[in-house]
């Protein structure tokens, strides 16, 4: 990968697998984060946290390459990002695949390897092993040539895991990886993403709108409020008092046993439905899952 | 006069190659149909070869060049006005019902035989010429290149837009290609087998091939099968029966085809189901 000689002239300080600076993104009028700073080093598992409509899919998408910021700068491994990038893995939102859809698990993957050349390629041994390395790492050998619609969701997550991994990425850019899972696969996702982050010393960035499952294994986490947003560890971040001053609105952060509680934390998005209570709503949604 | 008598003749020949060489574009590009939801966009870029041919016939009073000419500005404006798979369908909406009232308003201009531009709706198989035979080698030689140059991205593309892009797909680009590859397969097929037996030998064989197998690869190959099956094995039934229409025989045996694999697929399938419930145990 073709790197900037001048960013690596100042080696000397290990440099940060993703820096922000400055960075605003505004759509029309609506401005979703203004100002933001933030360097994530390698090895560091950052999480995203903030009510929908924060910007928080489109900060992914402008380190993925595929969103320009209004102003500021961003740098990935020194250099601004690109589209198809092999040093970054991404595992887009959770969605159900078709379930006559004509792919197994092991094609998904090697899609990750191949997918975007054109022409014939010659299927090589080592592409192979690539994707069979993958498919094991992930712990998916068992269902990995079963056809993709067929797998549940946490299967089928494993696979995407695997897909990004193929590359080796020294980023790993996860969007709600854990939408939509049971409480059993959210802990194996994680426990996962978390193994892979320390053997292969990669940098994630995970965005989810419930810390709780992944309380434990955040270092930094960044809450992204109408155009403003805090960086800190969980503790610094997840108060009453910087929520409030985040929101602009009075929000209660409760400790519930090892459970962080966000009450009356109001939506972003204008409709009438949905007045606030976004995070209690979502506690509340996990907890009745298992009843409805 | 019995079918081997028919097979000498040069009209059956014609029909059976020509049918042959629709299957194998249909075949190939059904798949990517069925994984993108694009049965409608099938279903108005054949229907809007009327409004090719019409427009040929009025201009130089060629319907075939006309409908060709048809379907690659129907599928810009598809892939223009439906950027997203959502909009997609009501782009296609609009466009065909729009298409289909200036079709009508041009045939009322032309003064010769309308006739040439409705066979387009319903298909004249026994009266393929060599010319068209031509035409329809090249269309499918260039579907078979241009399918096989972009298998992966077209494939990532189909099942996973938003990763796709983020690996550096053009998906726009991929998505619109395909969409002319499409357009202009069906208006060639519509126009020798009817519109009506385009989405036989388009859709069904696909869905049929899918619920079979799991690989990209042979899902492609057995979708051209069932599509060569039904309009050749059609063919060749009419030609024993002439009294049933061939479109009857093409329908039929392509919906059985896809009878017989939704239930080998649910037999294939189930020994899988029966491991999950023994370890959900």
């Amino acid at each position: 990968m073709a790197r900037s000689p001048r960013r690596d002239d100042f080696a000397a300080s290990p440099r940060p697998a993703v820096s922000l600076r400055a960075a605003t993104l505004q759509f029309g009028d609506r401005v979703l984060w203004e100002g933001l700073d933030l360097d994530v080093r390698r090895g560091e598992l950052v999480a995203v946290l903030g009510p929908n409509g924060a910007g928080k899919t489109s900060l992914i998408r402008v380190l993925l390459g595929l969103q320009r910021l209004t102003s500021g700068e961003v740098l990935i491994n020194g250099t601004p990002p690109r589209r198809g990038d092999h040093a970054i893995g991404y595992v887009p939102q959770q969605k159900g695949f078709d379930r006559d859809l004509p792919l197994r698990g092991t094609d998904l993957v090697r899609l990750g390897l191949d997918g975007h050349r054109w022409g014939l390629v010659k299927p090589t041994r080592r592409a192979r092993e690539r994707v069979a390395a993958a498919i094991a790492s992930v712990g998916a050998g068992d269902w990995a040539h079963s056809p993709l619609g067929s797998l549940s969701g946490g299967e089928q997550q494993r696979l995407r895991i695997a897909q990004a991994l193929l590359s080796d990425p020294s980023v790993l850019l996860c969007d709600e990886p854990l939408l939509s899972l049971d409480l059993g696969h959210q802990q194996a996702v994680m426990t996962l993403i978390d193994r892979l982050r320390r053997e292969r010393n990669s940098a994630v960035i995970l965005v989810t709108h419930e810390i709780n499952p992944i309380l434990p294994l955040v270092d930094r986490v960044l809450y992204l409020v109408g155009g403003r947003w805090a960086v800190g560890t969980p503790e610094e971040v997840m108060t009453t008092e910087r929520l409030t001053d985040l929101y602009g609105a009075p929000v209660d952060v409760l400790r519930v046993r090892d459970r962080i509680v966000v009450v009356g934390a109001p939506d972003l998005e204008h409709d009438h439905l949905s007045g606030g209570h976004h995070h209690v709503e979502d506690e509340l949604r996990g907890q009745q899952r298992g009843l409805l | 006069m019995g079918l081997g008598f028919y097979l000498h003749q040069s009209f059956a020949q014609h029909a059976l190659i020509a049918a042959a060489l629709i299957s194998i574009a249909c075949g190939l590009l059904g798949p990517f149909v069925v994984t993108r939801g694009a049965a409608f966009a099938v279903h108005g870029t054949a229907e809007l070869a009327f409004t090719g041919a019409a427009a040929g016939l009025l201009v130089s009073n060629d319907p075939v060049v006309g409908a060709l000419v048809g379907s690659v500005v129907v599928a810009t404006a598809i892939g223009l006005l439906g950027a997203r798979a959502r909009e997609r369908d009501s782009a296609i909406g609009v466009i065909l019902a729009f298409g289909l009232g200036l079709g009508v308003l041009l045939l009322s201009h032309y003064h010769g035989f309308a006739t040439e531009a409705t066979d387009i709706l319903f298909g004249y198989i026994y009266g393929v010429s060599n010319g068209q035979l031509v035409i329809l080698l090249a269309i499918v030689a260039v579907v078979i290149v241009v399918t096989a140059f972009m298998f992966r991205p077209l494939l990532f593309a189909s099942v996973d837009p938003e990763l796709a892009e983020a690996r550096g797909v053009p998906v726009r680009l991929v998505g619109l290609l395909f969409l002319y590859l499409l357009a202009v397969t069906v208006t060639e097929a519509a126009q020798i087998v009817g519109t009506l037996l385009v989405l036989s030998l388009t859709i069904t064989p696909a869905a049929a091939a899918q619920r079979l197998s799991a690989r990209p690869g042979i899902v492609m190959g057995m979708s051209v099968l069932f599509a060569f099956l039904a309009a050749d094995g059609g063919l060749v039934a009419n030609l024993q029966h002439p009294t049933v229409k061939a479109s009857v025989f093409v329908t039929f045996i392509s919906f059985g085809l896809y009878l017989v694999a939704r239930a080998a697929g649910y037999l294939l399938r189930r020994p899988r189901a029966h491991v999950h419930t023994v370890e959900a145990h």
